[in-house]
């Protein structure tokens, strides 16, 4: 196989020539190199860092506040009110990126590292100099092993200019990036468990208070924010808050890159401005469900938020937080995954939860035995061996989980099947009564026993 | 029980760290505020050297750190890309998370399973291959996808898996290693 096949994302097939939003986070495409500093400067690259550098450190978190930047890890969090928790006080304070990415349907920060590692490195040395750190440490999940090599080449190429290490630019600002690998645990793109990580211990979720604002890596005042957050930050300093906060909704300022997979005729990451409707990413540039099959249902952000059916109300809204949320459903990280209408609801539930089973650290009870519990009655329903009063188990079940653990992973793990059960319960019943999918390449197939 | 111990030395010189992975992990810790923190990537490196993680190393390796051989432990076990036993020369981890669910990763692992003649995380006659599942690799994009130990694949196929499987049977290096 040609080594360009390899190299994330696969090139996607455009509908035209010109992409549908004025690329500014993945401007890489198109643009042969952009990974290189000479390339990246070239094209307005380090251009955001030398304007931060001349003002105060008060005056960058101000602007990032002006801008209207919310989190893209998925709480939609402002930036610039996070990094003014940051406690003004003597000794160290660090910057921790979080470039965990393993929610399932989420592959943006993938993209971003392997091709505008650049992008990354300014906007950790921009959020460094604006709270007044000098150690910013870029936390890759361990099976980006080539977007690590790639970012440290970056680092190393960024040092030799003088943009990384003492004296950046000649203006008496220290600072250090750090590219750490982490080694295979979705619980660390939880912010406190990947402070514990980054200590070298296990990826264990921290009870809060104290906040990572007050006590954070090695107990000091610590800012964590996500890949894609740092990676819009050095368009915000180049530009300004102004031109930053004319693009998106009221609410919800800026651009971001939506992640389209699953049972869509053109998957792959798509930049556009924030409250673009779903009808546009699904339909007009996803080209709509696969094999000229009907969407049955989406998740619009990631595997942890609720399951939407694609009705004319759904498919216009724009997908900002304000928006997603007045569904009943959440923006969280722009994974949106499509299911068609082939898919066996039940089964395609089972896949989802079994993941939080899987990645459950153990740390809380109800998480660990939960899941489990989860697991093992979704498979017997999905193999026609379930039984009634099973749907009302699996909800108490999953209500004892939600709420009941340290982190947002207990919460998240009942979700899939919580929102599918209300939009298709007599699948579920089906599966039931008749012990057989309803839909899907299963459908009427003797299941009992098979596994 | 002298053969016993015997054995036993044989194969703590076996899962010596090399001299090489030393002066790496010793350039690797002077990066962090606290040597601890290096543990993860120091692990990396020794399983780059083994293969795998074993057992032998992780006192040696909590000397280096200046921390307790169960604090290594505790870590090698919690995180899932530390083998902790041998794994085939080519570890092949298709991810069967939701987005390559949908398009076809179990087949594709059945398939590769029926390919390499083995079961899943069992490695080949020849100690070559094995394939293991994997929760989401976030390239749901181009999916399916897998890994071959720590180079990706994308939107492969069933018969893009029989020619991957075909070339590692004889491959010596990753053949899919971008620098």
């Amino acid at each position: 196989m040609a080594q360009q096949e390899q190299i994330f994302p696969p090139p996607p097939p455009l509908l035209t020539d010109k992409p549908p939003f004025e690329y500014q986070l993945l401007k890489h495409r198109g643009i042969p190199g952009f990974d290189k500093l000479e390339v990246y400067r070239a094209n307005g690259g380090y251009k955001g860092l030398e304007r931060t550098l001349s003002m105060q450190p008060d005056e960058v978190v101000a602007e990032v506040k002006a801008s209207g930047l919310r989190g893209r890890g998925g709480a939609g969090f402002p930036a610039g009110m996070k990094w003014s928790f940051i406690p003004k006080v003597s000794g160290p304070k660090y910057v921790t990126c979080n470039t965990d990415e393993s929610e399932p349907g989420t592959f943006k920060d993938h993209e971003l590292i392997e091709n505008n590692p650049h992008q990354l490195i300014e906007g950790v040395l921009i959020t460094c100099y604006a709270i007044g750190s000098e150690h910013g440490f870029i936390y890759c999940r361990g099976e980006f092993a080539r977007g690590i090599r790639v970012l440290k080449r970056a680092v190393e190429e960024a040092r030799a200019a003088g943009l990384v290490g003492k004296n950046i630019l000649g203006t008496g600002f220290n600072c250090e990036v750090v590219i750490h690998s982490g080694a295979g645990a979705y619980i660390c793109g939880e912010e406190s468990a990947l402070l514990e990580s980054l200590e070298g211990k296990r990826g264990y979720p921290r009870l809060r208070p104290p906040f990572p604002a007050v006590a954070g890596l090695y107990a000091r005042p610590t800012v964590i924010n996500n890949c894609e957050t740092l990676s819009n930050v050095p368009h915000v300093m180049r530009e300004g808050a102004e031109w930053y906060s004319k693009f998106g909704t009221e609410k919800t300022k800026g651009f971001r890159v939506y992640c389209l997979s699953g049972h869509v005729e053109r998957p792959g990451n798509y930049e556009l401005e924030c409250g673009t409707t779903f009808r546009t990413l699904i339909n007009e540039l996803g080209g709509g469900a696969w094999k000229g099959r009907k969407i049955k249902c989406f998740i619009p952000g990631g595997s942890s938020t609720p399951i939407l059916a694609p009705t004319d109300e759904v498919m216009d809204t724009p997908m900002d937080f304000e928006g997603i949320a007045a569904r009943g459903s959440m923006q969280g990280s722009a994974g949106v995954v499509i299911f068609d209408d082939q898919t066996c609801i039940v089964g395609a539930v089972l896949r989802l939860v079994e993941f939080y089973k899987e990645e459950s650290c153990g740390k809380c009870t109800p998480c660990r035995e939960g899941t489990q519990w989860l697991v093992q009655m979704l498979h017997r329903l999905e193999n026609g061996e379930g039984r009634p009063g099973d749907l009302e188990l699996i909800t108490d079940v999953g209500s004892n989980i939600a709420g009941k653990s340290f982190c947002l992973l207990g919460d998240s793990a009942p979700v899939p099947y919580n929102s599918a059960l209300k939009l298709f319960r007599e699948e579920f019943e089906y599966h039931i009564t008749h012990k057989t999918c309803m839909v899907g390449p299963r459908a009427g197939k003797q299941l009992a026993g098979v596994h | 029980m002298i053969e016993k111990m015997d054995k036993l030395e044989i194969r703590s010189q076996e899962y010596k760290l090399s001299e090489a992975t030393r002066q790496e992990i010793v350039e690797l810790v002077k990066k962090y505020p606290s040597s601890r923190s290096a543990i993860l990537p120091a692990l990396h490196i020794v399983q780059a050297q083994f293969g795998f993680v074993p057992v032998e190393p992780m006192a040696e390796l909590a000397e280096m750190l200046g921390i307790l051989k169960g604090d290594v432990e505790q870590v090698v076990t919690f995180y899932r890309m530390y083998n902790q036993n041998p794994v085939g020369k080519f570890h092949v981890k298709i991810c069967d998370s939701i987005s390559c669910y949908l398009r076809g990763s179990d087949e594709l692992i059945q398939h590769g399973l029926q390919r390499l003649g083995t079961r899943l995380n069992e490695v080949s006659g020849d100690g070559q291959v094995s394939i293991s599942k994997i929760e989401c690799l976030a390239a749901c994009g181009a999916a399916p996808c897998l890994q071959v130990n720590d180079e990706y694949m994308y939107n492969v196929q069933p018969e893009q898996l029989d020619e991957i499987l075909d070339t590692l049977k004889t491959a010596k290096e990753n053949p899919y290693y971008i620098p």
